[in-house]
């Protein structure tokens, strides 16, 4: 029945070419709109590290001692805090995560130096996060505290340095600090870049900038503050230094912490801890806010900063409006199409065919239709894409038609056809056939 | 013209007429508040920035030196770049409009106070407010006196030395009348970190490096701070020149240090393309999804305005043999096509409105001006009428014998 009732959908649509082609043009043109944003919205609102991110924990504790009215903590720690949490070890695996910007030199490489982005981390950072190495691997975690001269690059700067060979043993110079090189990482491009997210709620929408690339050299992190010293980028300090060229000291927050926590009962084990290491130091005298402490899975911490830029969420609500209009367009159309037949419907019911018959008939006609505008709809993704890639934005080059979206483009497109020939197929199947026979 | 028959029609066919309104509805409602959002980031992107920026240049340098002998390097770097041919004033500053970055203090105006009253941007740097070319309309300029070094300044911060911290400032008249509504600023005292400071100086206008919050733009004070991180601003004679100027003044940098990065080059007007391309691709967006709209909508009506002519040849036969002119059935579909418009346009105002509360709360827009209502009706009314025309211009072609034809 179904290869029936095709046929007749295809001869009817080949019957009117103009209204077909409206009515394709407008699913294609609503379908790819929607899936242009909905693919951009899809990869920014991911799961950065799909395989654990329901174990990876954001602990934050208030250090600010002002006494201006807190609400939230800040979004990182200073570096007392962070340092004093993660040598507890409390956690199956912790890392302090801070950055900088810092000048390289490749030795016996004949380049000019170049400016790079340094990331100061644990030896947790990368089991942790499932960072994919190309060559050797991360640092041992003695040699976080033993301060070790070792570093671990990008495939990106590799590839700029050393042609892509493996590098590892080489070195090259941080900020006038030789480090040996010892693993390079595959091309890792986590969305977002998870790791630093902060301060989202100051952002006004405009975290466009959560989507940049890792940075290109990794150093143990006492290592990186040695060797980066001053130039470390810091979120707030709550008071003006007393010495500004020394960071750990400093009333300023800078360093960020993430653990992985294998079960629930760890989690709480954790908060409690955390809870406890801040009312210590308000007994200490360094904390005035001990209650205000966080505990935030990786999710929920990238919702709390809203990681996903308020332009891109707005064109995605666009895209759907524009969508609904589409819809409704088609809608009208294919009922001036069904009922412009209501003759030849009439004729069919009264040679025996049941309401349903014409009901689905008319359905495998709008499905048709819907698959042809998902056809136009998927070259226009493509070209929406290819227009979003060439934005200026930090996640441009993320951005590309995955399978998932590829078949999502196809499912949107039929279930929004077959949805908007639901009320032209009813009124159809209720045609009347005697009186359709009689005006014949 | 008779609008009770075209109700009484319209009520036979209740459904096509509902999906033609909800259409209208759905895109007059959408494009009023797709042209305001276009109207906001036009008007972002045309922002008066209170600089002379034809004739500046921005060049950012890694790595000055070791902190000892940052300040002779920076002395060094000025000297040379103020004997570039064409340069009329340098200055080493901190940040620079359009730059994106965000030195901020919180501004009290009573040392008492728990929270500030505002949050506004600092720029330092000897020579800044000449150099940027910033318009002083009230007071004086910053002056060699009261300038201080950075490193000073923070030991004496550290130190609680309130001498060696700066005595005067300059502000923007903006950030005046934010401070003090309807008072005369000169002389007042504003309170950064506890330390009183004096207002000196008010310039007409100067935008902040990084603009979050649009209403915040033009907070903005002038400290007296020495800096050197290797920001430079450069003054040009001549807009015409700026290209050559940059060329050789980034030479000149080079000549005295070869193993330095020049993190960033670029003339001023180049600064604020980029600064504002995110607005520049949303706008052109939103023009793309309207005309998609209009146009979707336009096919609409002449594909639904097709279909009712056919449906009803029979009757326009009729009506023709019994005396209407092809005006008449011309006329008849046009007002019904302005009848559902209207319809489809009232509604969508109310729709117009209920989104823009909505955006108002999420995407803190500000409220739709009523302007926006006629002017988006209007338009709505002229496609409509467009797109009836044609088949109207069909409907009116059939002729009287169809009612003769099978009756």
């Amino acid at each position: 029945m179904f290869g029936y009732y095709l046929d007749l959908a295809i001869r009817s649509l080949r019957r009117n070419r103009v209204l077909t082609a409206l009515m394709v043009v407008a699913i294609a043109a609503g379908i790819g709109a929607s899936m242009t944003t909905l693919t951009v919205m899809h990869l920014l609102s991911g799961d950065p590290v799909p395989t654990r991110s329901n174990t990876l924990f954001y602990p934050q504790v208030d250090p600010d001692t002002s006494l201006t009215e807190h609400g939230e903590p800040a979004d990182v720690m200073d570096y007392h805090s962070a340092v004093d949490l993660w040598r507890s070890h409390r956690a199956d695996r912790e890392t302090l995560v801070a950055t900088a910007g810092a000048k390289l030199r490749a030795i016996d490489v004949r380049q000019p130096s170049l400016m790079i982005r340094v990331l100061a981390t644990t030896a947790d950072f990368f089991p942790m996060f499932d960072v994919p190495f190309q060559y050797g691997g991360g640092w041992q975690a003695a040699d976080d505290e033993s301060r070790a001269r070792v570093a671990v690059i990008s495939a990106q700067l590799n590839d700029k340095l050393f042609g892509g060979a493996n590098s590892v043993g080489r070195s090259v110079r941080v900020r006038g600090s030789e480090v040996r090189i010892v693993g390079v990482l595959r091309p890792w491009r986590p969305s977002p870049q998870f790791y630093e997210v902060a301060g989202g709620r100051f952002s006004s929408g405009n975290t466009a900038g959560y989507y940049a690339r890792p940075e290109d050299v990794m150093l143990p992190f006492f290592t990186g503050v040695e060797v980066a010293g001053d130039t470390f980028d810091v979120f707030n300090c709550w008071r003006v230094p007393d010495n500004f060229m020394h960071l750990p000291e400093s009333p300023c927050s800078w360093v960020a912490m993430w653990v992985q926590l294998g079960s629930p009962a760890k989690v709480s084990g954790y908060a409690r801890f955390l809870a406890g290491y801040a009312v210590q130091q308000k007994r200490l005298g360094r904390f005035t806010h001990a209650d205000n402490t966080r505990l935030r899975g990786l999710m929920q911490w990238l919702d709390y900063n809203r990681v996903v830029p308020s332009d891109v969420r707005l064109q995605a609500w666009l895209a759907f409006a524009f969508l609904a209009v589409c819809l409704f367009n088609t809608i009208g159309l294919l009922l001036a199409k069904f009922l412009r037949r209501s003759g030849e419907i009439g004729v069919r019911r009264a040679l025996g065919a049941s309401r349903r018959a014409v009901f689905a008939q008319c359905l495998v006609e709008a499905g048709l239709i819907g698959l042809l505008g998902g056809m136009g709809g998927w070259l226009l993704t493509l070209l929406g894409l290819w227009l979003v890639r060439r934005q200026p934005a930090a996640y441009a080059d993320l951005v590309h038609l995955d399978p998932l979206m590829f078949l999502t483009t196809f499912a949107l497109a039929i279930a929004a056809s077959l949805l908007a020939g639901l009320l032209p197929a009813f009124r159809a199947s209720r045609v009347a056939p005697g009186l359709q026979l009689k005006t014949l | 013209m008779e609008i009770l028959p075209i109700l009484s029609t319209l009520r036979r066919h209740k459904i096509t007429a509902f999906l033609v309104i909800i259409e209208i509805a759905l895109t007059c409602a959408i494009v009023c508040n797709a042209v305001f959002i276009i109207n906001q980031r036009l008007d972002r992107m045309a922002m008066q920035s209170g600089i002379d920026e034809h004739r500046l240049l921005h060049i950012a340098v890694a790595d000055i030196g070791a902190s000892q002998d940052k300040k002779a390097h920076m002395q060094e770097d000025l000297a040379a770049l103020r004997q570039v041919p064409g340069v009329t004033d340098v200055a080493s500053v901190n940040q620079v409009p359009f730059g994106n970055s965000s030195w901020n203090s919180g501004i009290k105006l009573d040392p008492k106070q728990r929270i500030s009253t505002l949050n506004a941007t600092n720029y330092y740097g000897e020579n800044i407010a000449q150099t940027l070319g910033t318009q002083l309309i009230a007071g004086r300029h910053l002056q060699d006196t009261d300038y201080m070094d950075m490193d000073d300044v923070m030991r004496a911060a550290a130190a609680k030395d309130a001498k060696a911290i700066p005595h005067a400032v300059v502000i923007t008249q903006k950030l005046a009348e934010r401070l003090w509504p309807g008072q005369p600023p000169l002389g007042k005292q504003l309170y950064l970190a506890d330390y009183p400071i004096t207002v000196v100086g008010v310039v007409k206008e100067l935008v902040r490096p990084s603009i979050l919050d649009d209403s915040a733009r033009s907070y903005s004070m002038i400290l007296p701070i020495r800096m050197a991180v290797g920001e430079y601003i450069i003054r040009v004679a001549s807009p015409n020149d700026r290209d050559r100027v940059l060329a050789a003044a980034v030479a000149k940098l080079k000549q005295i240090n070869p193993h330095r990065v020049v993190l960033k080059k670029h003339v001023m007007d180049d600064m604020r393309h980029d600064f504002f391309r995110n607005d520049r691709a949303m706008a052109g967006l939103l023009v793309g999804v309207c005309v998609a709209l209009l146009v979707v909508t336009a096919l609409g009506i002449v594909g639904l305005g097709s279909f009712w002519v056919a449906q009803r040849r029979r009757q326009i036969g009729v009506r023709r043999a019994l005396g209407a002119t092809r005006r008449n059935i011309l006329h008849y579909f046009q007002t019904e096509n302005f009848v559902l418009a209207t319809i489809g346009i009232a509604l969508g105002m109310v729709l117009a409105y209920a989104i823009n509360l909505l955006l108002m709360t999420h995407y803190e827009l500000p409220r739709l001006p009523a302007i926006y209502f006629p002017v988006g009706a209007l338009a709505l009314w002229v496609i409509g009428q467009l797109a009836v025309l044609g088949p109207a211009m069909r409907a009116a072609a059939v002729p009287p014998v169809v009612a003769t034809r099978s009756v």
